[in-house]
């Protein structure tokens, strides 16, 4: 396939977990881990789908998330919303900043890879 | 002809002796030798203005065509005279002690000295009264016609010069006697004694007709009363529903006419004499309608069918030749007549001079009572143009009305038009709430039902409305039929209009009444008229000080005359114990003063030009006292309302304050359930997603195999201590924890504390032991918790190539201070306050804690009595934790 996911992440076991499973399906995958310079690797990095954290170190991921659909580049990048707050004011706040999927930790792994593949095809 | 020309002879004769008896009455007043003038009986003769020629002839026509209803308007005020004490004892005190000048003044009086209401009455007065004047006029000129016809015809150009002669000498009586001073008291010597005299001649020649008609004519009283009985009026039935109308009616108008008011009011000397009148009227009325029926039975028996019964008193002695006879009755007739107008023009006179020529003119003429000039000459004038004004419409509507219509009827239609006053009064006499505004409403819509449902259709089909209006109602609403308002036809159109009339006016009255708020000078007029019994004293005090007794004086002269205005300054100058004419002008002299004075221009105007003047009205005691009650009531409502208002006020701010502490609560719960919710998924994301990579995936590397199964295991374990910790802290927070108190050393709490974290060497710890012996009484184990908590957290967050950790401790006199200092880079101030709350983070940097050690410490040392805090200006990270020393004290 070779398609390349970017995961931003802060928890440094589930970068580990969610790396594990997408490289062993074929993907591409990079991770960043500061939520800071996020926009940055996203623009370096131009991936097919990027996996994005709410809580991040400093900033939101609703914040990343409404920059890139302000920018005409990544208007229509697939973006896969992960939270570990699982209250539906969350879910509601995420489709508004542009979400394309939602999805609460934790999760199964099966789940992750089934929307990452959904994304790149849709 | 002869008889025609001694006719006029007698009468002119007899209009010289009135003039004769009036001129000496007054000369006697002026003496001073009048007490005779003033007695109970002549207050009562003077009443006898009730019987008009309405009266005189009329009543005999009214018996000839409706039987006995013309008692009804002998029984109303026979009524109000018997229960004098309830209602005419009130008015008449009233109009005494407020100086009232007319029915308009009163009315307007009470309700605030209102000048609207003064000028509504006097024109509804005047629109009242003028068909009645036209009245008198009309049964003179018919009487002479009379006697004229019985000699020969007489054209009706003739008839109308008769009336006109008759309204210029009546006008010309009423401006010689009626306008002769301005007497503060507004009571007219001359003219009273003149009428009592008319009073005795109308009387007399009733009576002598009525003699000479059962006597003389019909043989005895035996033969009179088979004679009635055989005719027709005998047989007539009684209408209750008519005859309840008309007792009310008469009853009503007897106190609302403006010319009884005249004459029961304000020429009345002394409230004793009602005692008189109260049986000594109703005699007289009697004595009046005695002879009604007989005159009656005897004209319709020998008269003519023809003739007309209204004049029947006249004719029936001269059908049979009794011309002296006639001459005496022709004498009553004129004396009913004469006396009706005199009183009733200068009744309006006086309403129509105070009420709307002076008010206009003092607007008019710039800087009101202090212009020059000689504001009495204006008065005099203003009354006498007012009373030929009068005269001339009362003339006027004699001419044009054509003077066809009965007598009686046209009397009705007045007193069902001054009835209308009675809500106003007897509502302003006996009901503290009554308002000007309700007065107003009351009036103009009694007043406007009245014109619609009476007075306009008096004139009969035809004359002002069409029959088709009559019939269907103005453009065909049927509901304002006149004779039929709202649809209730069939009733008698004189108790129709009675009826609709008197209780709209009464119902506009009492709703507006209660809706409005009266302003204070209304307040004070109420207390005064209603309870005028418990305080009969001044009406509206005057404060004095700032008036110039000089000032008043020159507008005293020009009113009242210089003589007498003069005469009553150095009377109360002397009164005073002054020299020289000008008195202080205290509150009793102003009250005087305005007395004088609203006898001539009226109360409100007096008030008004006093007022100019002294500047500012003021109320005396008793008229504070009256309203007191009241204020003093609204007062304390209004002062629980404050009360109860700032009550609500608070409480709505605890609540206010509540509700934000509740909402910051629910905040606070929600960042705090989130943080939970976050802290716990993010462990339990690992251990599933590594627990099915070691589940699903084949081939696996031993070495991956064991590190996926660390991580699993260190997440487990995080997950633990989070919920260790967070059972801890809800546990210490709801303070269900018991602290277990012993004794010990803080050497060996250290000790322990120190060695639990042992784990990792990273980090070098120094303490200075020897210090560390101090006795401790405590819970050790927490207190062991919140040290390896701060040892452990130097361990994690302490950023420096060789961390340290020097434990201080201080043995101070209250309390026991142990510093936690690391050479770390320490924490940022801005974070240094949010350190002890829940999940505060600090740095980036994942250092598995779930933030909640430092707030568990904080809890901790608050239930020890201590503290923790941080220290800042450190170098590096520094905690001191403090202990009570009381808790350690005890060895």
């Amino acid at each position: 396939m070779g398609k390349s996911v970017l995961l931003i992440e802060d928890e440094p076991n589930i970068i580990e977990a969610v790396s594990f499973i997408l490289s062993r399906d074929g993907w591409k995958v990079d991770t960043h881990s500061n939520g800071q310079t996020a926009l940055a690797a996203i623009a370096e990095k131009s991936p097919d789908v990027v996996i994005l954290d709410v809580m991040l170190p400093g900033i939101s991921g609703y914040d990343i998330l409404r920059a890139l659909r302000e920018a005409p580049e990544t208007r229509n990048l697939p973006v896969l919303m992960l939270t570990a707050r699982g209250q539906t004011k969350d879910r509601e706040m995420a489709e508004k900043a542009g979400a394309n999927r939602f999805m609460t930790k934790p999760f199964s792994n099966a789940e992750v890879l089934e929307a990452v593949r959904s994304l790149v095809n849709a | 002809m002869a008889t025609l020309n001694i006719l006029i002879a007698v009468s002119l004769s007899y209009v010289a002796l009135l003039f004769l008896v009036a001129f000496i009455a007054e000369r006697l007043a002026v003496r001073g030798q009048a007490r005779w003038l003033r007695s109970p009986l002549v207050y009562t003769l003077s009443l006898s203005i009730y019987c008009t020629a309405w009266t005189f002839y009329g009543a005999v026509g009214y018996a000839a065509r409706s039987g006995l209803e013309y008692l009804t308007i002998y029984i109303g005020p026979t009524l109000v005279m018997v229960g004098w004490w309830w209602a005419l004892r009130k008015m008449v005190r009233v109009g005494r002690a407020q100086r009232v000048t007319s029915i308009a003044d009163l009315i307007s009086s009470r309700y605030g000295k209102s000048t609207i209401l003064a000028v509504l009455v006097t024109l509804m007065a005047v629109v009242g009264t003028t068909p009645y004047i036209a009245l008198q006029l009309q049964s003179v000129t018919l009487s002479f016609a009379a006697f004229a016809g019985s000699t020969e015809g007489t054209p009706l150009s003739d008839s109308r010069s008769t009336a006109l002669w008759v309204a210029v000498g009546l006008a010309l009586f009423t401006v010689l006697f009626g306008t002769r001073n301005l007497d503060a008291n507004e009571r007219h010597h001359g003219v009273v004694m003149a009428i009592a005299l008319e009073a005795v001649v109308k009387l007399f020649a009733l009576l002598a007709v009525g003699v000479f008609v059962v006597w003389g004519l019909s043989g005895g009283i035996g033969p009179m009363l088979e004679q009635i009985d055989a005719s027709e009026i005998g047989t007539w039935q009684i209408e209750g529903g008519r005859w309840a109308g008309l007792i009310f009616l008469s009853a009503a108008a007897f106190l609302s006419l403006p010319r009884m008011f005249q004459v029961l009011v304000v020429e009345n000397d002394n409230e004793d004499h009602l005692k008189l009148a109260s049986w000594a009227f109703p005699t007289y009325l009697m004595l009046m309608s005695l002879f009604v029926v007989p005159i009656a039975v005897v004209g319709l028996n020998r008269l003519p069918p023809e003739a007309n019964p209204d004049l029947f008193v006249l004719t029936v002695p001269l059908s049979e030749g009794q011309t002296g006879l006639a001459m005496l009755s022709f004498l009553g007739g004129f004396s009913s007549a004469t006396s009706m107008v005199i009183v009733a023009a200068i009744a309006l006179s006086t309403m129509v001079s105070n009420h709307i020529v002076m008010p206009i003119w003092l607007r008019v003429a710039h800087g009101g009572a202090m212009v020059s000039g000689d504001v009495r000459n204006l008065v005099l004038l203003s009354r006498r143009l007012s009373i030929a004004a009068v005269l001339l419409l009362g003339y006027l509507y004699y001419r044009f009305s054509g003077g066809g219509a009965a007598l009686a009827a046209i009397g009705l239609v007045s007193f069902a038009g001054v009835a209308q006053f009675l809500p106003a009064m007897l509502g302003g006499l006996f009901w503290r709430g009554a308002t000007r505004l309700g007065a107003l409403a009351g009036l103009m819509v009694g007043f406007a039902v009245w014109t619609w449902s009476m007075l306009l259709p008096s004139f009969g089909p035809g004359a002002i409305l069409s029959e088709a209006v009559l019939a269907q109602g103005p453009a065909g609403i049927a509901w304002l039929r006149p004779q039929a308002l709202f649809g209730i036809a069939g009733l008698d159109p004189l108790v129709h209009a009675i009826l609709w009339s008197i209780s709209l006016n009464t119902l506009a009255f009492v709703i507006l009444s209660l809706l409005s708020f009266p302003s204070p000078l209304e307040r004070l007029q109420g207390a005064q008229f209603v309870n005028v019994f418990q305080h009969s004293a001044s009406p509206q005090s005057w404060a004095g000080g700032g008036a110039q007794s000089e000032d008043l004086l020159i507008m005293a002269q020009r009113i009242l005359g210089p003589r007498e205005a003069q005469a009553l300054f150095q009377a109360e100058a002397r009164r005073q114990g002054l020299a020289g004419y000008l008195p202080e002008p205290s509150p009793d002299f102003l009250n005087a003063l305005e007395r004088e004075l609203s006898g001539s221009v009226g109360a409100a105007t007096a008030h008004a030009m006093v007022g100019q003047i002294v500047g500012g009205a003021s109320v005396s005691v008793e008229d504070l006292m009256a309203v007191a009650d009241e204020t003093a009531q609204m007062m304390e409502y209004s002062s629980q309302l404050e009360a109860k208002s700032a009550e609500l006020t608070r409480t709505a701010r605890q609540l206010r304050e509540a509700n934000e502490k509740l909402t910051a609560l629910s905040v606070q719960k929600d960042a705090f359930l989130s943080q939970i919710s976050h802290e716990l998924r993010t462990p339990m994301t690992s251990i599933r997603s590594f627990s099915e990579i070691l589940r699903d995936t084949e081939g696996l590397s031993q070495q991956d195999k064991g590190k996926y199964s660390s991580i699993i295991h260190d997440e487990a374990v995080r997950l633990t201590r989070l919920l260790d910790d967070l059972l801890d802290l809800s546990v210490l927070e709801n303070g269900q924890v018991s602290m277990n108190i012993e004794r010990g050393m803080l050497l060996g709490v250290l000790d322990h504390a120190v060695a639990a974290t042992s784990g990792t060497e990273r980090l070098t710890i120094t303490r200075e032991t020897e210090g560390e012996r101090i006795a401790l009484r405590t819970d050790l184990d927490r207190l062991a918790q919140v040290f390896i908590n701060l040892i452990a957290n130097a361990q994690k967050y302490c950023d420096a190539e060789a961390p340290e950790l020097r434990i201080a401790v201080r043995d101070g006199a209250r309390e026991i201070a142990v510093d936690f200092i690391d050479n770390g880079s320490g924490i940022p101030r801005d974070k240094q306050d949010v350190v002890f709350e829940k999940f505060a983070r600090v740095s980036d940097q994942k250092a598995g804690g779930a933030g909640l050690g430092l707030a568990i410490c904080r809890e901790i040392m608050l239930r020890l009595g201590g503290n923790v805090a941080y220290l800042p200006g450190q170098g590096g990270a520094a905690f001191r934790v403090t202990l009570p020393k009381s808790a350690g004290s005890v060895m």
